[in-house]
């Protein structure tokens, strides 16, 4: 709201959102334009361009079928338009400069598993008018080709400014997608190569057994064709075996690769998770023999299992199960592997959903979607919220007045998130039922030893290690040319691409915007400033950085001490969202484990957390290092807390997924708090505790998208109502207005509009009733800033005009069915600017940010007087109350231009302001809260 | 009023019947901007009393004595311990000690007396099983004794130890207590105000003895306070308003207030009048003005012409329940139609002036210029008459004002039958308050 200019032109971002059919607007065809050339709109870029919206691209190189788009997002075919997918497929997938090294490498026996760091890249096609900024990642397929399948995105957009000038939140988000994408897939690769370490044991066994019968039956010394045959097949198994567990070595190993990739930011819980998992899996296997002589008892039951078999006739899973007796029916039955598995080329490849697993699957499309949404709009309107939300953080002594929450506002903000976007935390279950990492059936087979009690207390104990591996940003120092280096090669690869000269202009852009971010104070919440500086060195070939690998392994050691502290504070948390997580993993692929009420309450949670976790899904995966947002994440997030465990209703389910998240986010501000700006923030942070402790009425935190929607009909109320300005005085001063109407949807509506105008609304707009529909009392009067007020002719009709007409004095009544308005005079001029019902604003978004920029100017300065020592207090002993008092009026009329009723606005939110400041929470205070009020005659407007 | 909200007459009839004045929105005067509801009691809230600058109990039919921080409108204390209704309550000082302590003393419908420290809440004494409920308490500071009355009058000391007590003979027995000099008490009785004597001997026994009878109302005494050291005042269901010397028991006035005599018109309009619109509900003095609150109509006596110097017979719009006098000009009134009335004794208006509202009569809701007409015109027939000019009104509660409290430059503490104590402040001064409350957290914390 600060940075709105009076004329915004460019808020296209409601181009997705749903029109709310509008009556009383004519359709866009009737209107007259403002200016003559409807589409000669200056700040359009995408004119030439083939499609209308900017777009992520998700595509593969297929081994099969060479580059080929998967999907767009949105998945909508009216944004690419006749852009030819499968050409820009083409195009960026040629550009991959991931070292992908498959194969055996000289001097080791095995095939290595290539730990490939993503890249970026930008690419132009100033024919088609596209600029994409490009993210290879590689993930692996058992099936695949040299174990691994590129992939890459694409954010697809006209403007190549922007997308040079977003690169690093770009970077940055598509870091985090890879990476969830990537963790899914290690889980996914696990699982498959424990599938088919199984498959190959049980061969193995089988072939075993068969060559010894063959040699028990055949003369010791002569070897048949068959008999050489089987002894190489078993060879080749055992060898095979060998390379397997060597590759599920190196995939567990993974995470002690040290990373070069500066935005390769792993959630904590992934990497722990799945380090444990690799291990027991290690462990498991390399007890498990392959050659007869080091037989364990466990394998030998095995053998005796499958001996039986042999004599029983051959069901070796039923004697198994036997055997382990506790155990629950296996899932999967392993099977054998032919010798001759041939790579065919019309073998279905896996799909990228079955390449990672489900949920980060899902979990990646919402955060590409969340991206998606949040680069909406042009530079300049990114850039301008950029802008409003660094300075609203500042402040927060007048931002309760009408700014709407900032957590909504960050979840379309594209900042650094250190945390994981595999929603620990978006599916965040509550369910404390944490039996280890289970990746497939096979522990529950082969040792006795886990029953998969989900409720073992004992195994729980493990959760808690914690490595901070990554956890936030380390500030590599590659050289800071790679970037250049690398988007050098793709302009010279890629036709019609922007010139190394371009990139460098756009490089000293970025540098130079970066110094004016950083030129500004300190400022706690300036994610940009730290991504900003840090990631011009960051961006760097994957060939590079394996020269610098040296420097690299200080990812775990640049871990902030102040992080390391809240650690502990953390585990608790953490353990349950661990917890929760691997009992959903676990569910997930344990079919045939089947626990009713586990199942049950999966399934629940399931539902229960889907519709919360979508449109939060920023706000809640991706936790921001800015102690501001957990001030306002606070109140949704801890809530939970306060009925402790609310398991049963789904609706206190849904906020709970937050809750972890926020402790996460508190200790997070907390650590960055005594990094950067230690009084701020821990002041941010107790207030934040502050607001979870009172218990706000959970109506629903008022969002930036509905109070746009409001926005329109406000306009419309504008446009509609001469004394629009009145009402809005009543409301900016404070008096109470009752929306009195018989039907219910145009109060409603009106009261919506109006409620924009309702200042410090509360978070839930807790000043705001929308529609009541019996008497009211003074306690409500004093409660409720704005009332829906029903007109019933009726008993009660009589004793509610009765008390309308008795409390007339201390409310506006605004009739919505005879449009008349009884409130006090009002001349003044200010709010002439928002309420003019010949305005020439027709878009309500538009409405909506001048009207935040005339009510922000109004705090601004309410904020001014309120503070100012000689407005309110004498300067000398001598001074009277009168001397002060002239001052004040004084200062009012003359210096801020402001009329008699004008000055009432500012008084009333200056009584707001001191209130607030005095008291940050209100409900905290055995007081009362104080109703002002002034004795004014009324008089009646009409059409 | 509002007929263009329902479109009906039903509203607008309503206010034609009523005669009452209205002043309507703008209120120059009345500087009351500011409000806070006090919520606590879960009944009607009958009594107020202030306990000292900053503190003030309430208590009510629930059986609550709540007590509340003036300044703030925080609740302090919740007396809990009667479980009846309170029908009387009072402050208890007895400084006796080195430290003032002041005390409340509580009586309720369950037969019982408790005394309390509002500083800590905790229930000091409590004397139960009375033979019958207190109706009114009386504090003889002097003595250290305190005084309840019934349907007997207790002698009690401050330890809560009964010194003696007299029966009664009437039935109803003692509604209102007063203290006169020489250790006197007058206790209202039915239509009888009865004069005791407290004597104290010398081994500190206390005895009670029965001086005199004052039998001159024709009804029930409604109303009995003392004016100054030498004056008490009575007023009766039937309008009787007697004005007693405090030494020898002499009438010194009869005033009866009868609105026959005084109005012609009211007669015509109201039919014969009822006397409970003639009886005296409350009265309120200065020590040189009684104010007397008549049916719904307010009568101010001066002491010093004996006469009654300026009157509105129908000031609120149903039974006055409390006033006070607050300056020699200006006084206030409550009344079961739940609102506060602010007036103002002002001298005659020139005749020629007409009583009503004048420009704004056009926009504001019609009440304004039904401005009684009776009163003004009444004022030229007596000479010497000064009226009673309406200069503010406070409305929130919804239900009878059973009393308030003037905390001065506090503000004004009502109590209501809707459960609700509202605290009516300067928003002015509030505001000051606040913002030297803003600077001095401002300087504590450093800055913003």
């Amino acid at each position: 709201m600060i940075g709105s200019p009076d004329v915004v032109a460019f808020t296209r971002e409601d181009e997705y959102s749903q029109t709310n059919p509008d009556l009383w607007v004519l359709p866009e065809e009737f209107s007259i334009p403002l200016h003559p050339l409807a589409d000669s709109n200056p700040w359009a870029k995408t004119s030439y361009a083939k499609f209308t919206k900017d777009f992520i691209l998700i595509s593969e190189f297929s081994e099969q079928v060479g580059p080929q788009p998967l999907l767009t997002i949105p998945d909508d075919p009216k944004v690419c338009g006749t852009f030819d997918l499968n050409y820009f497929s083409l195009r960026i997938m040629s550009v991959d400069y991931q070292a992908s090294f498959v194969g055996h490498p000289p001097g080791s026996g095995y095939p290595r598993l290539s730990f490939v760091e993503d890249s970026r890249v930008v690419l132009g096609d100033s024919k088609e008018g596209a600029f994409a900024y490009v993210h290879h990642l590689t993930l692996y397929d058992l099936e695949a080709r040299g174990f691994v399948r590129p992939f890459c995105m694409a954010y697809v957009s006209a403007d190549e400014r922007k997308i040079m000038l977003q690169f690093q939140e770009l970077s940055l988000r598509f870091s985090q997608a890879s990476e969830c994408l990537k963790a899914g897939n290690r889980r996914a690769f696990a699982k498959e190569l424990q599938r088919k370490l199984r498959d190959l044991e049980y061969t193995h066994s089988v072939l075993q057994r068969e060559e010894g019968l063959q040699r028990e039956a055949g003369p010791q010394c002569m070897y048949s064709a068959h008999a050489v045959e089987k002894a190489n097949e078993l060879a080749n198994v055992e060898k095979s075996i060998y390379e397997h567990r060597d590759l599920l070595k190196q995939i567990s190993s993974y995470h002690r690769h040290p990373r070069r990739d500066p935005h390769a930011v792993t959630c904590q819980k992934c990497v722990t998770e799945c380090l444990r998992e690799c291990e027991a899996l290690l462990e498991k296997y390399a007890k498990l023999p392959v050659n007869p002589f080091t037989h364990t008892d466990k394998v030998r039951k095995g053998e005796e299992g499958q001996g039986q078999t042999e004599d029983e006739g051959g069901d070796a899973e039923v004697e198994e199960e036997e055997d382990d007796g506790i155990k629950r029916r296996p899932s999967y039955t392993p099977q054998l592997i032919k010798a001759k598995s041939a790579k065919c080329f019309d073998k279905r490849l896996k799909t990228l959903q079955e390449l990672c697993d489900e949920t980060f699957y899902e979990a990646t499309m919402e955060l590409l979607k969340e991206t998606e949404r949040s680069f909406r709009g042009d530079l300049c309107y990114l850039h301008t919220r950029r802008l409003d939300r660094a300075l609203r953080r500042k402040l927060r002594v007048t931002d309760f007045l009408f700014e709407e929450e900032l957590n909504d506002d960050d979840e379309d903000a594209g900042t650094l998130r250190p945390f994981c976007a595999v929603n620990h935390t978006a599916d965040n279950y509550t369910l404390i039922n944490p039996p280890p990492i289970v990746l497939g059936p096979e522990p529950v087979e082969l040792d006795a030893l886990e029953p998969p009690d989900p409720l073992d207390p004992a195994l729980e104990t493990s959760h808690t290690q914690e490595s901070e591996l990554g956890l936030r940003e380390s500030h590599l120092d590659s050289s800071p040319s790679d970037q250049t280096l690398e988007t050098q090669e793709s302009s010279e690869e890629t036709k019609g691409s922007f010139s190394s000269d371009k990139s460098g202009m756009g490089l000293a852009e970025k540098q130079q915007s970066v110094a004016c971010m950083k030129s500004e104070p300190p400022d706690p919440d300036s994610d940009l400033t730290p991504d900003h500086n840090s990631d011009l060195e960051r961006e760097s070939s994957s060939e590079e950085m394996e020269t610098t690998a040296g420097e690299d392994d200080n990812g775990g050691d640049q871990t902030p001490v102040s992080l390391l502290e809240v650690i502990s504070e953390l585990e608790a948390s953490r353990e349950d969202e661990c917890e929760g997580f691997t009992e959903e993993v676990q569910s997930d692929l344990l079919v045939p484990l089947d626990t009713a009420c586990c199942m049950a309450q999966e399934g629940f949670l399931y539902e229960a957390s889907a519709p919360e976790s979508v449109p939060r899904l920023g706000s809640g995966s991706h936790p921001q290092p800015s102690q501001n947002q957990v001030v306002n994440q606070e109140p949704q997030a801890l809530l939970p807390i306060q009925d402790d465990y609310a398991m049963g209703s789904p609706c206190s389910e849904s906020p709970a997924a937050g809750l972890e998240l926020a402790v996460g986010l508190l200790s997070d501000a907390v650590s960055r708090a005594s990094v950067e700006d230690g009084s701020d923030c821990t002041m941010s942070a107790s207030t934040g505790s502050d607001r979870a402790a009172s218990p706000v009425g959970y109506g629903g935190v008022v969002t930036l998208r509905q109070r746009k929607k409001a926005g329109q009909g406000a306009l419309r109320f504008v446009r509609q109502y001469p004394f629009a300005m009145q009402a809005l005085w009543c409301l900016l001063s404070g008096r109470t207005l009752v929306v009195l109407g018989a039907d219910e949807g145009r109060v409603r509506r009106l009261v919506a509009a109006l409620a924009l105008f309702v200042p410090a609304p509360g978070k839930c707009g807790e000043r705001i009733q929308a529609w009541l529909s019996c008497p009211f009392t003074l306690t409500d009067l004093q409660r409720w800033k704005l009332i829906g007020l029903q007109r019933v002719a009726s008993p009660v009709g009589s004793s509610m005009i009765y008390s309308l007409s008795r409390y007339s004095r201390y409310i506006a009544i605004l009739d919505a069915d005879q449009k008349t308005l009884r409130c006090p005079l009002y001349h003044g001029e200010v709010l002439s600017n928002i309420a003019d019902h010949r305005t020439y604003i027709r878009r309500g978004s538009t409405y909506f940010l001048h009207l935040q920029s005339t009510l922000c100017r109004l705090a601004a300065k309410a904020f001014l007087f309120t503070f100012t020592h000689h407005l309110h207090l004498p300067v000398s002993s001598t001074e009277g109350p009168e001397v002060v008092e002239g001052r004040r009026r004084c200062f009012l009329q003359e210096q801020l231009g402001l009329g008699e009723e004008d000055s009432q606005i500012l008084l009333y939110l200056s009584q707001l302001i001191t209130q607030h400041y005095l008291h940050p929470s209100t409900r905290s205070s055995a007081a009362a809260p104080c109703f002002s009020f002034n004795y004014t005659t009324s008089v009646l407007y009409k059409i | 009023m509002f007929r263009w909200i329902l479109g009906s007459r039903e509203a607008q009839s309503s206010v034609e019947k009523n005669s009452v004045l209205c002043i309507g929105e703008d209120q120059p005067k009345n500087w009351f901007t500011e409000l806070q509801v006090l919520k606590g009691h879960f009944d009607i809230v009958r009594f107020l009393v202030q306990i000292d600058d900053f503190r003030c109990a309430s208590a009510g039919d629930d059986g609550l004595v709540l007590v509340w921080n003036i300044e703030t409108g925080e609740r302090l204390q919740e007396l809990r311990g009667h479980s009846q209704q309170i029908t009387a309550i009072t402050t208890f000082n007895c400084n006796s000690g080195l430290s003032l302590h002041i005390s409340l003393i509580t009586a309720s419908s369950d037969r019982s007396l408790s005394l309390w420290d509002p500083d800590t809440g905790n229930r000091v004494q409590t004397i139960s099983d009375l033979q019958s409920s207190v109706k009114c308490l009386l504090v003889l500071e002097q003595l250290c004794l305190w005084v309840s009355g019934g349907e007997e009058l207790c002698v009690w000391n401050k330890d809560f130890q009964l010194q003696c007590h007299r029966q009664n003979h009437s039935d109803t027995g003692i509604t209102a207590l007063i203290k006169l000099p020489k250790n006197c008490i007058a206790a209202a009785m039915d239509k009888e105000i009865v004069i005791y004597r407290v004597t104290v001997s010398t081994d500190s026994s206390v005895s009670v003895a029965e001086i005199r009878c004052l039998s001159d109302h024709q009804d029930r005494i409604r109303a009995l306070i003392s004016v100054n050291d030498g004056l008490f005042v009575s007023g009766s269901h039937a309008g009787e308003l007697i004005l007693w010397d405090s030494v020898d028991w002499n009438i010194l006035a009869y005033e009866h207030i009868l609105w026959e005599e005084s109005s012609a018109q009211s007669e015509i309009r109201l039919g014969a009048p009822k006397t409970s619109e003639m009886s005296i509900q409350h009265l309120s003095t200065n020590g040189k003005l009684i104010l007397a609150a008549v049916g719904s109509g307010l009568y101010v006596y001066s002491v010093l012409t004996k006469t009654v110097m300026a009157y509105r017979k129908v000031a609120h719009d149903s039974n006055v329940l409390h006033t006070v006098l607050l300056s020699d000009s200006e006084l206030m009134s409550c009344s079961e139609d739940g609102c506060v009335r602010m007036w103002e004794i002002q001298d005659l208006p020139l005749p020629a002036e007409p009583a009503s509202s004048g420009f704004f009569g056009m926009w504001t809701f019609g009440r304004s210029n039904k401005q009684t007409g009776p009163a003004s015109k009444k004022v030229m027939d007596v000479p010497n008459v000064r009226t009673l000019k309406l200069t503010g009104d406070l409305i929130g509660h919804s239900g009878a004002i059973q009393m308030f409290v003037s905390l001065k430059e506090n503000g004004l503490i009502t109590c209501s039958t809707d459960h609700l104590v509202i605290l009516w402040k300067n928003g002015e001064r509030q505001s000051h308050l606040r913002s030297l409350a803003l600077f001095q957290k401002l300087e504590e914390n450093g800055g913003l």
